[in-house]
């Protein structure tokens, strides 16, 4: 895999995590131990209490990735898990947080196809079990011009890929959100076609900085912020990070995606961040990086959200402006 | 009673302002979340629409229950109306770009929705300037002819909140179907009262 040499980002390991985390830090196997304890946090108590603290039930074992992460301060764990876009559980930010609390995160079991040696159902337990966890701190931009910073837990998304031996035929690879209205009221209206679609280029998703995040401060992740598995990219807009995914698919030809097919004109397939281009409706140059109160000011947005020196090769001789 | 339902409806309509207070200084525990700002902005945004359309419900009021009234709270309510609309529109100038004024300039050109929102709070500019009672009487019919703006304003401020969704509108659709239905009874009362006046010029021709 390939290794960017020179992140262009600044590592300040001791800015980002409190001690506590560390020393509180237990030690799960990632196998079956690990995933029942994982089980068994479906419910989060309070999410507000826990700004730090990584003990206690759900807390998963990982190292820091510090090659991946940003000298930034991450948000607070209340930010990141009450001000979420997750139109399964409502169009308002605080919507995930209320309704999502009753989704079954096990069983769960995730559907691989397409143009792969390897398919068919597997549970998620098989499905995570030979990727040991990293922490990786990431900006995270909002197509809606703000953004956070988050300590994800994952793995890198190509590892997991590469299991399924995908063929030569594989150019894309597609995810599909569970589509159960009953646990996800949001699909009951219309807003977005339902279930939720993504999809990569296959260079695109075997980038080291594409990961599955499965947890963030070091815990399991909570229901509403795409648990039990969801997709990070951290150079295109939030909303390529399909969450509580349950099908993989691969393909030859590029994937529907939700935004894309519910706006042609205002979401593209790649999504890029890029300043440069800006969302017909607004202004994509500068974001509001949430937690800085109010009389932050507004930040200026960075191509690729700051990662063009490991992905801006993935579309040279690209017209950005065409394939946004 | 009728000395202190003003000052009770004019705390009333101060509460919404004062929650927002209290979020911005966390004061008594309230908090506006995460994106503080957008917090404002949206609900300065939408009392602009509630407060636009409850003083377009007055005169329906009256006429329902046949009780002038109303009336009385019509200025009032249209008062903060703008008053909601200067704070969203301060929040965007001084928060959210920063007090940048070439920012906001460069927005309000290059974005169809905030050109539209600048649009409808100038044109609450001289109706808040004109509605004391004393330019009231001054303009006479003017005053009347004037103050029929608001329809404009209104339906400006519905188009511009509808325009920056990003794709849930079912709350835009709820005020657009609201200020529809008031436009559309002050159209048909109009036509009723044309058919009066018609039907009036046709009796006495009849009778002469």
């Amino acid at each position: 895999m390939r290794r960017a040499r020179n992140p262009s980002v600044t590592i300040v390991p001791s800015d980002i995590t409190p001690e506590a985390r560390y020393l509180s830090r237990r030690t799960l196997l990632a196998g079956g131990l690990g995933l029942a304890a994982l089980q068994a946090v479906g419910r989060f108590s309070r999410p507000a209490m826990a700004d730090t603290a990584a003990a206690g039930p759900g807390a998963l074992t990982f190292t820091r990735n510090a090659a991946f992460s940003p000298a930034e301060a991450p948000n607070s764990y209340r930010d990141i898990t009450t001000y979420n876009n997750y139109y399964e559980f409502g169009t308002d930010k605080s919507d995930p947080a209320e309704n999502a609390q009753g989704l079954r995160i096990r069983p769960w079991s995730v559907t691989v196809g397409g143009e792969a040696e390897v398919t068919g159902s597997f549970t998620i337990e098989d499905i995570l079990k030979p990727h040991p966890l990293e922490e990786r701190v990431y900006r995270l931009r909002c197509v809606e011009a703000w953004s956070m910073v988050v300590p994800w837990i994952g793995f890198p998304l190509g590892d997991l890929l590469k299991r399924f031996k995908p063929t030569s035929k594989a150019k894309f690879v597609e995810f599909k959100t569970l589509y159960d209205p009953k646990q996800m009221p949001g699909q009951r209206s219309s807003v977005l076609e339902w279930p939720y679609m993504e999809g990569l280029r296959i260079d695109e998703a075997m980038h080291p900085l594409a990961i599955m995040a499965v947890g963030l401060y070091g815990k399991a992740l909570p229901n509403q912020n795409g648990a039990p598995m969801r997709l990070i990219v951290p150079w295109k807009y939030g909303f390529k990070g399909i969450k509580a995914i349950v099908g993989i698919k691969f393909t030859e030809r590029m994937p529907r995606t939700a935004w894309a097919e519910a706006a042609p004109n205002e979401y593209g397939f790649y999504a890029n961040v890029n300043p440069a281009v800006d969302h017909p409706r607004w202004s994509q140059a500068s974001e509001r990086r949430l937690g800085g109160g109010l009389f932050d000011s507004r930040h200026p947005t960075l191509p690729f959200n700051g990662y063009a020196a490991e992905v801006a090769g993935l579309y040279s001789g690209m017209d950005l402006r065409r394939y946004f | 009673m009728r000395q202190i339902a003003k000052p009770l409806v004019f705390a009333a309509c101060l509460l919404p302002a004062l929650r927002l207070a209290a979020g911005a200084f966390h004061v008594a525990g309230v908090s506006l979340g995460a994106d503080p700002v957008a917090a404002l902005l949206h609900t300065c945004g939408r009392w602009t629409l509630n407060f636009l359309l409850i003083t377009l419900c007055m005169t329906p009021l009256r006429d329902i229950t046949h009780s002038v009234g109303w009336l009385r709270f019509r200025r009032m309510f249209g008062l903060f109306a703008f008053f909601y609309a200067l704070l969203h529109f301060s929040v965007f100038l001084l928060l959210d770009q920063a007090g940048k004024l070439h920012a906001v300039g460069h927005e309000i050109v290059k974005r169809p929705y905030i050109t539209l929102g600048m649009l409808a709070l100038l044109l609450l500019i001289p109706l808040a300037l004109t509605s004391t009672a004393k330019a009231q009487r001054r303009m006479g019919r003017r005053w009347t002819r004037l103050h029929r703006l608001i329809y404009a304003v209104a339906l400006l401020g519905v188009w511009h909140f509808w325009w920056q969704v990003k794709k849930d509108i079912r709350e835009p659709i709820l005020y657009a179907c609201g200020l529809a239905l008031l436009l559309g009874y002050r159209l048909w009362k109009r036509r009723q009262s044309m058919a009066h006046i018609s039907v009036a010029r046709f009796a006495r021709t009849d009778g002469a």
